[in-house]
């Protein structure tokens, strides 16, 4: 009982940059934008997150935990958005290729990070780039007294840090705004179908722009979290490490449903753990496997649904002209 | 861009007031007179390049009447119409929306004007409800509120006759119901003048009679009704008032009710046609093409073809009629050998070293179908898709269908040559030159060098589909005189046709396809489109004969 527990635990915490970058790329792809670069936009919001705390840190006099976790939430984002804000341009002004532009940006981001974070890392006394135990404590979990304190259900439910809330939060706002609003209603018929958003008046460039911009800083939240929470706020070279592809895939498995992808983020999230929880007796590098195989099984499996409404957006990775008009 | 976008306004001002010759006030036409119009437009001129697409058109609707606008292809109807409804922006004339000049620059202002088009193709998100679609792009907070929307739409349906469930998807729509969709899309922005482009085109009789009386009963509502159309059994059953448009420009508009069939086409066209077309008296020949339980399903598991049987004759003409979507394509790929057959036979009488035999065409690969003398001309929806290479010449279109004959590693362009010039001196194509893009040429011309490629292989069962789709009459007759020939010369020939009055006239026996099913073979001669029009919504007990 206590082992599965701190399974589902563990699952939560490493499943949360998932959903973030999962939520990020559906609304990104309601847009019909297909954004490959969701791991280079990962590295960039997790060194412009761990910049943004770290320098914060080192200039304040009496620096505040909550300010330098705002801080970097902030910063993670807008680097995301302006990773996006790249492919943006190339893709939907310049009509570049989606594909070819997202593996583009995948390798520019993993090259903008760790450059960064080298040059952190080059800078200081310690010779690694890390965030001291005052900023470190803003991103542990919480303790809420009493709730945090009930038998099973605390520690399953009121035990994670500040960002995992902000992730279930966003995934639930993110299914209202789909499903419920005017604007939602909007993006999804610029997914779908550009030409008749066009026609009724929807400026359809817009739409792209901004879903695939904050869509990119919602990836970037998720890579911050990756930096700041699982690498306990040091820059370790290379710590996105392929999230950024399981989030693609994620969107696939989650049918472009924000509520599915918070099931879906705990699954691959406990798969990514299994081997410190469930002792298989199998080489460990088997178990790093499982994300990777699970994701195999959910394209086989997903391509031989055939509802309608969990179909990718009909325009998804195609380029919109106006022609004639 | 917003600076020269002024100084095209200015130019279209400058024009009105200075009243470039055509048909300002005291000219012929009725741009002059003080009806209650409730849009009209002056001298409209639209060119695309070199092309005058509109040359000073002059046009006006009145409020409560239904005006049909009719013309050949490339006359310039949908153009005229959609620089009304905000698509393209007139080079030079004046737009006039209750006697007062406007500037459509959008789709938008159209609306804001009270003008609302229903394209040819649906512009509707499949995976979206009717009301969603419907309240797609409109000003509101930021929630739909989605029972008053229902509301209005079952209000909007109600004044009008329409049925409608505002909470099913597109995707589960027909194409009638998509129809209404658009429609009460239209209306429920306020729009008070209607343009439909060819809205028949895809409906059943039935189902074009009931659109018919919503639009009659808009009409009484005070609304002003355009519907552009070639088909002029609709032009004199429903409309008021007929507009005429010949090569760009406005030939006349005349009272339906003073005038017949063929003095329209006579406008049309610009001489006298004979509408009739022909039916040559042949002696029916051997059993070509005999299909027993033929059935196919779709890789999405749907059953596009039940246990159709039939038989097709040399020297006749078998007309296939049905609702798109019938599985007419489905049973033009299956006999020629591109689409799995599940079940069935399709059994071919020919000749294998000079004795008779019934062979199974199923299994067989197209090449080899082909070579037996089965020939198919399928042209899709987008005319392009399927038999053509757009980006490749007459030439090399031709020498697809040849080029495995030539012996050696180089290819023999010489036959294909002769063969590509013959099609086009004898269907006389207007082409820029046999090494030109076939791309490059119009809808019609392209039809024809993909039905002569076919003709020229003389098959033994010639299989069209749509070959006219899209054209104008002058085109169609080609196509209908070289179908004759075929026949004539005693190969068994399939029509698959969308219009029931050339089927009815064109054919010796017409098959009724619905819903994957043979509904019913009638006889052709004594054949009415009413029964034919029932065949295609029900599935009768079916087989053939």
């Amino acid at each position: 009982m206590d082992s599965l527990i701190n399974l589902l635990v563990a699952a939560v915490l490493a499943g949360t940059p998932l959903l973030f970058g999962t939520l990020g790329e559906i609304l990104t792809e309601k847009s019909g934008n297909l954004n490959l670069g969701v791991e280079g936009i990962m590295f960039m919001g997790g060194v412009a997150g761990l910049a943004g705390a770290y320098y914060y840190e080192r200039a304040a006099q009496d620096p505040s935990g909550l300010l330098a976790l705002l801080i970097a939430i902030v910063c993670a984002f807008l680097c995301g958005a302006f990773g996006s804000l790249i492919y943006s341009v190339l893709t939907v002004t310049l009509r570049a290729n989606q594909n070819v532009t997202g593996l583009a940006l995948t390798i520019f981001g993993t090259g903008f990070a760790n450059f960064f974070g080298e040059v952190m890392a080059g800078q200081s006394e310690s010779g690694y780039a890390a965030v001291g135990d005052t900023v470190k404590a803003a991103f542990a979990g919480i303790h809420i007294p009493g709730l945090s304190d009930i038998p099973v259900a605390g520690r399953l439910l009121f035990s994670y840090n500040i960002l995992v809330y902000l992730g279930v939060a966003a995934a639930l706002a993110l299914s209202w705004f789909l499903r419920r609003s005017r604007k939602g209603l909007s993006l999804r018929a610029v997914g779908e179908s550009p030409q008749t958003a066009d026609a009724a008046g929807i400026n359809v460039t817009r739409y792209k722009y901004a879903a695939t911009c904050v869509g990119g800083g919602i990836c970037g939240i998720g890579g911050m979290y990756i930096v700041m929470v699982t690498c306990g706020g040091i820059w370790v070279h290379d710590c996105v490490g392929g999230k950024g592809w399981i989030a693609v895939a994620l969107v696939i498995f989650a049918m472009w449903s924000p509520a599915r992808a918070l099931l879906g983020s705990l699954v691959f999230g406990a798969l990514s753990i299994m081997r410190l929880y469930v002792p298989l007796g199998i080489p460990t590098q088997l178990y790093d496997t499982f994300p990777y195989v699970a994701t195999v099984l959910v394209l086989v499996f997903v391509s031989l649904r055939r509802r309608r409404e969990n179909q990718p957006p009909a325009s998804l990775g195609v380029p919109y002209f106006r022609e004639d008009r | 861009m917003a600076f020269a976008w002024r100084s095209r306004v200015c130019a279209l001002r400058h024009c009105s007031i200075t009243g470039a010759p055509g048909c300002g006030p005291g000219a012929k036409g009725e741009c002059g007179t003080n009806n209650p119009n409730a849009i009209e437009v002056r001298n409209l001129t639209k060119r695309f390049g070199e092309v005058v697409a509109n040359n000073k058109v002059c046009l006006s609707v009145r409020r409560g009447e239904i005006l049909a606008l009719l013309g050949e292809n490339g006359s310039g109807k949908t153009t005229l119409m959609n620089m009304l409804s905000g698509i393209y922006f007139p080079d030079e004339g004046d737009i006039l929306v209750g006697g007062e000049p406007v500037v459509i620059r959008s789709p938008r202002d159209a609306y804001a004007l009270g003008i609302g088009m229903i394209h040819q193709h649906f512009k509707l998100v499949d995976v979206f409800t009717a009301a969603e679609n419907i309240a797609l792009g409109l000003e509101g907070g930021p929630v739909i509120d989605r029972r008053a929307l229902a509301r209005s739409i079952r209000e909007i349906s109600g004044r009008y006759g329409f049925d409608i469930d505002p909470d099913k998807k597109v995707y589960d729509m027909s194409v009638s119901e998509k129809q209404t969709v658009e429609i009460i899309k239209v209306l429920y922005r306020g729009a008070d003048i209607l343009i439909l482009d060819e809205p028949t085109a895809v409906l059943t009789p039935q189902e074009a009679d009931r659109l018919f009386a919503v639009l009659r009963s808009m009409r009484d509502d005070g609304k002003a009704v355009v519907i552009i159309t070639h088909k002029l059994g609709e032009v004199m059953a429903l409309s008021d008032r007929v507009a005429v448009l010949r090569k760009g420009s406005y030939v006349g508009s005349v009272e339906t009710a003073q005038t017949s069939p063929q003095a329209l086409t006579e406008m049309m066209v610009g001489r006298a046609v004979a509408l009739d077309i022909d039916r040559p008296e042949v002696q029916r020949g051997e059993e070509r093409l005999k299909v027993v339980d033929l059935t196919c399903i779709s890789a999405e598991g749907v059953t596009m073809l039940d246990k159709v049987s039939f038989s097709a004759y040399g020297g006749e003409i078998l007309g296939i009629a049905g609702v798109a979507g019938s599985g007419q394509k489905e049973l033009c790929e299956a006999i020629a050998g591109l689409c799995p057959v599940q079940g069935g036979a399709i059994l071919y009488a020919g000749q294998v070293g000079g004795v008779e035999v019934h062979e199974n065409l199923v299994g067989k690969s197209p090449m080899e179908i082909i070579k037996k003398g089965v020939a198919l001309a399928f042209v899709p929806e987008d005319r392009l898709g399927m038999g053509l290479v757009a980006g490749m010449d007459v030439i090399d279109n031709m020498l697809l269908k040849s080029y495995r004959g030539s012996r050696g590693p180089f290819v023999d362009r010489g036959p294909a040559r002769a063969l590509a010039q013959q099609v086009v001196d004898r269907l006389a194509v207007v082409t820029p030159g046999l090494t030109a893009p076939v791309r490059r040429m119009s809808g019609g011309n392209v039809q024809k060098v993909l039905v002569g490629r076919e003709i020229a292989s003389s098959p033994e069962v010639l299989i069209t589909a749509y070959p006219v789709r899209g054209l104008d009459i002058n085109s169609s007759y080609t196509i209908y005189h070289l179908l004759n020939e075929q026949k004539q010369r005693g190969a068994a020939v399939l029509f698959v046709g969308e219009d029931l009055d050339v089927l009815l006239e064109l054919c010796d026996r017409i098959l009724v396809l619905c819903g994957g099913r043979v509904s019913g073979v009638v006889d052709a001669r004594w054949a009415g489109k009413e029964q034919i029009g029932l065949l295609m919504t029900q599935t009768g007990k079916g087989d053939a004969q």
